[in-house]
C-alpha cells in the first residue's frame, strides 16, 4: 500500500535484503491466491517490529490484510488470528531480534501446537531498525554497537532451534533469489503445520554479510549458502537435524512432517468429546 | 429470641470438607427459600493448611458475608483456636469431640463427627453429621436437607440408595447428638419465597456465562487464582462450531491471541489477576492503538507482584484504567454483586463491540469466590451488541473519521493494517503531528459512546455521600440501611460503571460537599480518581486482604459524617 503513500515515510536501505524477501512474498500471494482461487483478503500478514517488518506496509499489488503490533509477539497474534478463523492464510513476518530473542518463548508452544501458519524470519544477524546492535543470530565475538569489543554469546542457530522445538515444516532461504524463496514460501504455506522458513535478509548498513554468504571467488571466500541436496530426505528428522548442524547455510527444504496434523484438526478431534450445551441449558442447571 | 439471619463458619485443615459442607447448606437452604452467601479463604498451599468457609443464612437478601459468627464448625484444634473469637456471645461452637476437647467452654458442644458418620452406614457423611447438629441449634426442621439429599445424591448410580439413606440416617443422628446439649442461637423465621426464579451460582460462573450469552467466541487464558475457574469454564463449555477455548503459555501470550481473534471479528476474552494484568500492559496499548474489540478480565487479589493471591483486595483500580504506557484510558467495569458480574460481563462485551477496542472487568476475590442466589437472568432479555461491520469497496480509509468507523474483516474487502504504531487512515506507519493529534482524539472521541452506564443513589439531599465501589457494594449497602435507620444524614451513590463514569452521575458528585469512598487499598484508588473529576472525594480503606465488617464502615462514616468536610478535601 504505502510505496506511494505519502504519509508513509520508513524506507529501506539501499541493497538491504528484505526487498527481495518483499518480492518473494508477492510472488507467493499472488500464486497462492491464483491457485486456491481465494481472494487476497483472505491471508493475513502478522508483522513484528524491526526494518523487517515493515515489509507488511511496502508490499505491492492487491492488499493482504495485516496487523503491524508489538515488539516479539507476532506468534501469540498469529495464533489468534488462525484459531478464531482457520479458513485464513496467516503469515508471519519477523526478524530475528523480533523472532529469536523477545519473542523466543513463543515458539515452542507454536510448534508443539502445530500451529497452521507460516513463519518467514529476515535474518540479518542484527538489529537492524534501532541501529546495529547484536541479535541472537550475530557470529560470536563480533563487533556491533551494543558489544564493543566483540559479542561473548554464541551464535544461535535458527535452524537447529526450531527442529528441536518440534516445528513440523522447517526450510532455508535466501533473500538474493525471490523466484526460488517464494517457491519455499508457497511449499510452506502448503504445509499442514506450523512452517518456517529461515531467511537470510543481509543489513547492508549494520551487518552486510553478502560476501560471507554467496561468496567471492577473488577475494578467495567460499560461500555459506549451498542448496539442500536432493538426495537429502525431508522426512527423515534426524538427516534434517544434522543438516543444520553442519557449516554453511542450507536452502530449501530440511524437513517437513508427512504426517502433520494442524492444530485445528486436532481441536475438531477434541471437540466431538465435549457435551455441548447452550448458555440456557447452563444456566437452567444452576436454579435453585 | 426471632433472628433474621444467622452466620455459620466451617474451619479445618484443608480438604477436610469444609468448601462442601457451606456450599451444601447454601445449596439446600436458598433450594427452601432462605437467601444465602458463601465466602471462602484458602491457604496457597495444596494439601492441607488452615481453610475455613463461611455460609450466611438469611430471611432477606444477604449483601455481606457477616461481621460475626453465630456458629463456628471447628473440625481441629487450631481451628478452635484461630476463629473462636469471632463467635458472638450466645453463639455456639461445634467441635469434633474425637480430634480435641476445649478448656471449658460453656458455649461449646462437641460431636465425633466421623464416628457418627460411621454408624450412618456412609464414612463420607461427616458433613451431614455436622448438619444436622445445625438444624437443631438453628431450631429448623430437618425436611429440606431431607429433601436436598434425596435430590443431591440421586444421580441414576448403583450406590446412589445406599448414600442417601447414610446420609439420611447422619442428619438424624447430628441433630440428636445437638439435641442433648440443649443450646440453641435462635430461631430463624420460615423463609419469605420469592416470586421469581432463582440462581445460584458464584462471582466467576456469572462473569462466564455473562460472557457467553454475549457471544463469546474465543476465551485465552492462564491459569492464575483467582481467575482460574473461569478458563476451566470455558474450556468445558466454549466448545461449538467456530469456537475456540485454549490454555495459554503466558498472559502475553492471552492477550496478543485474543487481539489475533479480536481482528478477526470474533468476540474475545481473558481472565487473569494482577500479576497476568500486568504482564498484559503493552497487548491492551496495542488493543487501543489498533481499536481491537476484547474484554479483560482482572480478579482482583491482593499486590504487588505475587502479592496475597488468595485474599481480596481493590488495589488494581489505577493500573486497570492507565494499564499501558502512553495517553490510554481505558473502559473499566466494576460488578458489585454477583448479579452485576452476569451484566457486567454481557456490558463489558457489548462495550467492546460498540467502541471497538478492549475493555476491562475488574472483579475481585470476594466476589469470585463466593456464591449467592440472584434473580435468574431472562435471556431473552438482556441486549446483546456487535460491531459495525465494513461491507464497501477496496480503498478503504478505516481510520478517517473522527470517531468509531465500519471495521473490515479479513476474507472481506477493505484490508488494511491494524497497527501499534501511529498510523494514517490505511493504517500505515506515519509521524506526522496533526495525524497524531486526529488519532489521538479520534481514540478519547469513542469512549464517549460507552456513557449509557447505570447508576443508583438514595437521599441525595444530604450534602455528604458514601460510594463504596466494586466487591465492596455489599458491605456498603448494609452499612447504608444501618446508617439510614440511625438518622446519620448521608447520601448513598453507586455505580459499576468506573470509566467512562456516567455523566449525570459526575455532575451530582462534584456538587457534594464530601463523598465518602470505602474501598480496599492503601492509595484510596477511586476516591483519587473522583478528586481528579472534580469530586470532593475521600477514601475509607482498610488493606487487610478481607473485605470491611459492616460494624466497622458504620462507625467510620459515621464519624467523618459527624465531622463534616470544614475544607478538608479539596479538589
Ligand atoms: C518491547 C520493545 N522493546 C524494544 C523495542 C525496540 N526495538 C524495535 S525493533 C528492535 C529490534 C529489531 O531487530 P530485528 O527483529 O532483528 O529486526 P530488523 O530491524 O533487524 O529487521 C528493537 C529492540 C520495541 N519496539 N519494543
Ligand atoms: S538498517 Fe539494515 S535491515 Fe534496516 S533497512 Fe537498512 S539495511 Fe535493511
Ligand atoms: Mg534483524
Amino acid at each position: 500500500m504505502s510505496a506511494k503513500n505519502p504519509e508513509y515515510d520508513f524506507k529501506w536501505c539501499p541493497g538491504c535484503g528484505d526487498f527481495g524477501v518483499r518480492r518473494s512474498i508477492e510472488f507467493a500471494l499472488k500464486e497462492w491466491s491464483v491457485t486456491k482461487s481465494v481472494p487476497i483478503e483472505n491471508t493475513v500478514v502478522v508483522a513484528g517490529i524491526g526494518c523487517s517488518g515493515n515489509l507488511v506496509h511496502l508490499l505491492e499489488g492487491p492488499q493482504p490484510f495485516g496487523i503491524h503490533g508489538i515488539h516479539g509477539r507476532t506468534l501469540p497474534i498469529a495464533f489468534g488470528v488462525k484459531m478464531a478463523r482457520p479458513e485464513l492464510n496467516v503469515i508471519v513476518v519477523a526478524g530475528d531480534g523480533d523472532f529469536l530473542s523477545i519473542g523466543a518463548e513463543h515458539i515452542g508452544p507454536a510448534a508443539q501446537r502445530n500451529l497452521n501458519i507460516t513463519c518467514v524470519i529476515m535474518d540479518n544477524g542484527v538489529y537492524g531498525l534501532t541501529k546495529g546492535q547484536s541479535s541472537p543470530t550475530t557470529v560470536f565475538g563480533t563487533v556491533t554497537s551494543s558489544t564493543p569489543f566483540g559479542k561473548v554469546e554464541g551464535k544461535v542457530n535458527p535452524l537447529e532451534l526450531f527442529l528441536g522445538h518440534g516445528a513440523s515444516f522447517v526450510a532455508g532461504g535466501f533473500s538474493g533469489k525471490p523466484r526460488e524463496l517464494a517457491k519455499l514460501i508457497v511449499q510452506a504455506m502448503d504445509h499442514p503445520g506450523f512452517s518456517i522458513v529461515n531467511v537470510q535478509s543481509p543489513c547492508t548498513t549494520y551487518n552486510d554479510t553478502y560476501d560471507a554468504i554467496k561468496g567471492d571467488p577473488k577475494k578467495g571466500i567460499a560461500p555459506l549458502l549451498y542448496d539442500v541436496p536432493p538426495t537429502h530426505d525431508t522426512a527423515n528428522w534426524e538427516a534434517a537435524y544434522k543438516l543444520a548442524r553442519s557449516p554453511g547455510v542450507p536452502v530449501g527444504i530440511l524437513y517437513q512432517n508427512p504426517t502433520s496434523e494442524p492444530l485445528e484438526r486436532r481441536m475438531e478431534t477434541m471437540k466431538k468429546k465435549a457435551r455441548l450445551q447452550t448458555t440456557q441449558q447452563l444456566v437452567d442447571a444452576l436454579n435453585v | 429470641m426471632p433472628k433474621q439471619d444467622f452466620v455459620v463458619r466451617f474451619a479445618a485443615e484443608g480438604g477436610a470438607g469444609v468448601v462442601s459442607a457451606s456450599e451444601i447448606l447454601a445449596q439446600s437452604a436458598s433450594q427452601y427459600g432462605y437467601h444465602v452467601q458463601t465466602f471462602a479463604t484458602f491457604p496457597s498451599q495444596i494439601l492441607g493448611g488452615p481453610t475455613w468457609t463461611q455460609a450466611r443464612v438469611s430471611t432477606s437478601r444477604v449483601l455481606s458475608s457477616g461481621d460475626e459468627v453465630d456458629i463456628l464448625v471447628a473440625f481441629n484444634k487450631e481451628a478452635y483456636q484461630t476463629h473462636r473469637s469471632e463467635v458472638r456471645p450466645g453463639g455456639v461452637v461445634l467441635y469434633d469431640s474425637a480430634s480435641f476437647t476445649p478448656d471449658k467452654d460453656k458455649q461449646a458442644i462437641g460431636l465425633p463427627f466421623d464416628e457418627l458418620a460411621k454408624k450412618s452406614g456412609n464414612l463420607r457423611a461427616g458433613n451431614m453429621v455436622v448438619l444436622g447438629a445445625l438444624t437443631r441449634l438453628v431450631n429448623w426442621e430437618l425436611d429440606f436437607l431431607e429433601q436436598f439429599n434425596a435430590k443431591r445424591f440421586s444421580r441414576g448410580r448403583p450406590g446412589d440408595e445406599a448414600i442417601v439413606a447414610g446420609n439420611k440416617l447422619a442428619l438424624r443422628l447430628g441433630r440428636e447428638a445437638a439435641a442433648s446439649a440443649e443450646m440453641q442461637v435462635g430461631q430463624l423465621p420460615p423463609p419469605v419465597p420469592v416470586s421469581y426464579a432463582q440462581i445460584l451460582l458464584n462471582g466467576n460462573t456469572a462473569i462466564a456465562l455473562g460472557a457467553m450469552h454475549a457471544g463469546i467466541d474465543v476465551y485465552v487464558g492462564y491459569p492464575i487464582s483467582p481467575a482460574t475457574p473461569i478458563l476451566v469454564f470455558m474450556e468445558r463449555n466454549l466448545m461449538g462450531p467456530g469456537k475456540f477455548a485454549y490454555q495459554a503459555s503466558s498472559e502475553i501470550e492471552s492477550i496478543n491471541t485474543i487481539l489475533g481473534a479480536g481482528f478477526t471479528g470474533k468476540k474475545a476474552m481473558t481472565a487473569t489477576a494482577g500479576p497476568g494484568f500486568s504482564l498484559m500492559s503493552e497487548g491492551l496499548g496495542l488493543a487501543w492503538m489498533s481499536e481491537i474489540p476484547l474484554v479483560v478480565v482482572d480478579v482482583q487479589r491482593g499486590g504487588p507482584a505475587t502479592g496475597l493471591p488468595t485474599k481480596t483486595e481493590q488495589s488494581d483500580l489505577l493500573a486497570a484504567l492507565n494499564p499501558a504506557h502512553g495517553d490510554v484510558s481505558m473502559p473499566v467495569i466494576a460488578p458489585g454483586t454477583v448479579e452485576e458480574c452476569f451484566y457486567a460481563a454481557v456490558k463489558a462485551l457489548n462495550w467492546a463491540e460498540r467502541y471497538q477496542g478492549p475493555v476491562i472487568i475488574l472483579s475481585e476475590m470476594m466476589l469470585s469466590e463466593r456464591s449467592e442466589n440472584i434473580p435468574k437472568p431472562d435471556l431473552s432479555k438482556v441486549l446483546v451488541e456487535n460491531r459495525k461491520v465494513y461491507t464497501g469497496n477496496n480503498g478503504y480509509r478505516r481510520y478517517e473519521e473522527h470517531g468509531v468507523s465500519p471495521m473490515p474483516l479479513p476474507g472481506g474487502p477493505g484490508s488494511y493494517i491494524a497497527n501499534g504504531s501511529e498510523h494514517d487512515p490505511f493504517g500505515d506507519t506515519t509521524h506526522l503531528p496533526d495525524r497524531h493529534i486526529h488519532m489521538t482524539e479520534r481514540r478519547f472521541a469513542k469512549l464517549k459512546l460507552l456513557e449509557d452506564g447505570a447508576w443508583e443513589s438514595k437521599n441525595t439531599q444530604h450534602s455528604i455521600a458514601v460510594m463504596p465501589w466494586g466487591g465492596e457494594k455489599g458491605s456498603g449497602m448494609e452499612a447504608y440501611a444501618q446508617l439510614e435507620a440511625a438518622g446519620v444524614p448521608v447520601a448513598w451513590y453507586y455505580t459499576m460503571f468506573l470509566n467512562p463514569l456516567p455523566p449525570k452521575l459526575l455532575e451530582e458528585l462534584r456538587s457534594k460537599e464530601l463523598v465518602l469512598v470505602p474501598e480496599l487499598n492503601y492509595m484510596g484508588q477511586f476516591a483519587s480518581v473522583l478528586r481528579s473529576h472534580g469530586v470532593r472525594a475521600e477514601a475509607i480503606t482498610q488493606y487487610t486482604g478481607l473485605p470491611f465488617k459492616v460494624r466497622d464502615l458504620v462507625r467510620r462514616v459515621t464519624e467523618r459524617v459527624q465531622a463534616g468536610n470544614k475544607g478538608r478535601v479539596k479538589v
